[in-house]
């Protein structure tokens, strides 16, 4: 047994390496980008011949996982929970074809929105898709879950949800490994047509989905991941989910004077909870999400004991759980720390100096100025700083891709021109399908690709669209004397400008391709050349 | 032993490097550790920081409870006060007082200063010249952790391991030059104390 020292997300990695997994599918996605991050720098992954290249989105990383467990080999998808709506359709009916080799979905939450735009919780999508759902209270479950995930998705023929939030996934700890697994042989499955969803045939996969149901609620209250952990004081029982329970422990140092129930799989081990309702006179539930297990306590009509959590004001509704909230929710008040004096100043994040973006930004707020305010509609990544000053440049950012559908929809209703600004990863992710509806209409809109060449918000991973960019654009069907490649820096500025008013007169679709490397990377690459 | 540090400064600048090397020298000891990072948006330019929790026993949380913190070690001078609300009454705050200003509304740096004398129990250090003194101008981070070492629960020679450990693939002249911005923020503190 060797003790290593992993983030959340990298006990998950080597977790599934050790558990004999033949390929990691994802796209970047904070806080979940270190799971491929790590593969990628496993020299074991590139000795077993282990996949791990980023896919260009979390819908094409599922179905290639699905695709992979169909095959008969085992297989990880892992994605921000976001990116679990982008691949949601995939991830439903994967519960309804079964699996032929172990498949586990991994979510990681964002609760508290650190680097997302909104703190869905994924334990819903697991349980719309009736499936197991694993969530670690700490880097060891973390490493445990992804270990024996593959056997658990195997014995029930479902994939596996795997739930983690930012603290867990970005939080480093030692984390004990074992004896590693050999990866499957590869086989298909033993019903041929098990993965075709036919009406006949899904209904028939699903009433074997439904039947399992109590089998895998069993699993969920035989888990050793699930405890009931008997106290002397009855008048509050407590339900901590997933890293909440180390708060609880945090705050009772190991020795909690009330009893408890730990969840770290779902659905909700029932017997558990029953005793814990019949012994205490009221119910505490703590976890880090949704008030997704408080509100199938409470039920419609919230009859009988009294049931403490988000709903109740006990704990805030939104926002990720601490210490010192779950403190305050048991009446117990941490120490008093010093007081934060009113000198200190809010540090946004912001693009950083010599970012292309910047030159993009200005050379289109001067270009824009003759039309007025409110039409530059962006998308998710980096560029989306631009919202901030001093560029106040774009009006949206809503979720990838939105940026050239939604200019669409508002150059429909007569704001012309309109302009989307999305970057070159996010445009291979979900922006290519929506060029073609532009394409296939004409739209009167300018769709800016600010291309450097990576995937920069998550730290300058591979992108996609490197070196596409143009002829994807062309193979959509842009017109060629409308794809404009431009260079964003200083000493282009008056050029750049020209350019980008040209196609802001043109009534029709125009693509402006500002190319210049992140200079993030940019500076790594020449650090590596050196060497 | 447990040590509870706050680890504070601007995207960029360094802390999970000082982190890291907090971390080997643990493992090296074979404590417990917990360290919670911030990744995403935040590093761009934004305030980070990093919650790193040492100790001889089981550690539960991965976040430092707000009152709970030993000390906080910022590596520029606004940023260490934004967490002062984790520090414990008789904590010491270890910051560096050169700025880092991206923001439009940066305090006056006079002002800065007075309200950071005014903290009761503080160690403040000009890292940056203190590195360039030792022939690093780089290496101000690992100034600062030095300057942390009397307050870690670790000594310095453990600290010394860590890095040994954490730079050692880099070859000797830079762990040399390492050890030597560590044992100059040392000194400085030693110096006041």
């Amino acid at each position: 047994m060797q003790k290593l020292l992993l983030l959340g997300d990298e006990a998950i990695a080597q977790g599934a390496i050790d558990g004999g997994i033949s390929g990691f599918y994802a796209y970047p996605g904070t806080p979940s980008t270190e799971i491929m991050e790590y593969a990628q720098h496993s020299k074991e992954v590139k000795e077993k011949g282990i996949h791990a290249i980023w896919s260009a989105n979390e819908k094409t990383a599922v179905e290639s996982a699905i695709g992979m467990s169909y095959a008969g080999k085992r297989a990880m998808a892992q994605m921000k929970h976001v990116g679990l709506n982008v691949a949601a359709d995939a991830f439903i009916n994967a519960s309804i074809t079964g699996v032929n080799g172990g498949l586990i979905i991994v979510a990681a939450d964002d609760p508290s929105m650190h680097s997302s735009q909104n703190e869905q919780d994924s334990r819903f999508y697991g349980d719309f898709a009736l499936i197991p759902i694993l969530e670690p209270c700490d880097q060891q479950e973390a490493y445990d879950m992804a270990y024996n995930g593959f056997e658990l998705s195997e014995k029930f023929n479902v994939p596996v949800l795997l739930r983690l939030t930012t603290r867990l996934a970005h939080s480093r700890a030692g984390v004990s490994t074992y004896e590693k697994k050999e990866q499957l042989k590869g086989s298909l499955p033993k019903d041929p047509r098990q993965f075709v969803l036919l009406p006949s045939i899904a209904r028939r996969n699903y009433k074997r989905l439904l039947e399992m149901q109590p089998a895998i609620i069993k699993d969920s209250e035989e888990s050793k991941y699930n405890k009931y952990i008997d106290a002397p004081d009855k008048s509050l029982g407590i339900v901590a989910c997933g890293i909440a329970y180390n708060y609880l422990m945090e705050i009772f140092n190991g020795n909690c004077t009330y009893p408890v129930v730990k969840i770290s799989q779902y659905p909700i081990p029932e017997k558990h909870l029953r005793k814990l309702r019949n012994e205490c006179s009221s119910i505490l539930v703590l976890e880090d999400g949704y008030p997704f297990v408080e509100r199938q306590l409470r039920g419609f009509f919230n009859e009988g004991i009294e049931i403490k959590g988000r709903l109740t004001g006990d704990l805030p509704r939104d926002g990720e759980l601490n210490p010192n909230l779950v403190a305050k929710a048991l009446g117990r008040e941490l120490c008093e720390g010093q007081q934060t004096p009113e000198i200190v100043k809010m540090r946004p994040p912001s693009l950083c100096m010599g970012c292309g973006h910047r030159d993009v930004y200005n050379a289109l707020n001067e270009a824009l100025a003759e039309y007025g305010d409110g039409r530059v509609f962006s998308d998710i990544g980096c560029y989306t700083l631009g919202a901030l000053p001093p560029f106040n440049a774009i009006n949206s950012c809503v979720d990838m891709g939105a940026s050239i559908t939604m200019a669409i929809g508002a150059a429909d209703a007569g704001l012309v021109p309109s302009v989307a600004v999305i970057g070159d990863s996010t445009f291979t992710h979900s922006g290519m399908t929506g060029l073609l509806d532009a394409v296939i209409k004409n739209s009167p809109i300018v769709v800016i690709i600010s291309d450097n060449s990576t995937t920069g918000m998550t730290g300058g991973q591979e992108s996609s669209a490197k070196g596409r960019i143009v002829d994807i654009c062309k193979g959509i069907g842009v017109h060629p004397d409308h794809i404009r490649v431009i260079n964003p820096l200083k000493k282009n500025h008056e050029e750049n400008v020209a350019i980008i008013k040209e196609e802001l007169a043109y009534n029709g679709l125009s693509v402006i391709i500002p190319q210049r490397e992140c200079i993030q990377t940019a500076v790594r690459n020449k650090k590596a050349a050196k060497k | 032993m447990k040590t509870d540090i706050i680890l504070a400064g601007v995207g960029g600048q360094g802390i999970l490097t000082i982190a890291a090397t907090i971390g080997m020298a643990a493992v090296n000891k074979n404590l417990y550790l917990k360290q919670s990072e911030v990744h995403g948006m935040s590093q761009r330019g934004g305030d980070v920081q990093s919650h790193l929790r040492i100790s001889d026993t089981p550690i539960y949380s991965d976040l430092i409870p707000k009152g709970c913190a030993d000390i906080i070690l910022s590596v520029e001078p606004m940023e260490g006060m934004r967490y002062l609300s984790y520090l414990k009454q008789d904590g010491y705050l270890i910051t560096n007082s050169v700025p880092f200003n991206n923001i439009p509304d940066y305090p006056e740096m006079d002002e800065l200063m007075k309200v950071l004398e005014s903290i009761p129990r503080k160690i403040i250090l000009d890292a940056d010249s203190i590195a360039k003194d030792t022939g690093n101008a780089r290496a101000s981070n690992i100034v600062m952790l030095g300057a942390a070492v009397p307050f870690l629960g670790m000594s310095l020679e453990d600290l010394e391991g860590g890095i040994k450990s954490l730079f050692g693939r880099k070859g000797e002249e830079i762990v040399e030059l390492n050890i030597k911005a560590l044992r100059a923020g040392y000194e400085f503190t030693k110096s006041k104390m």
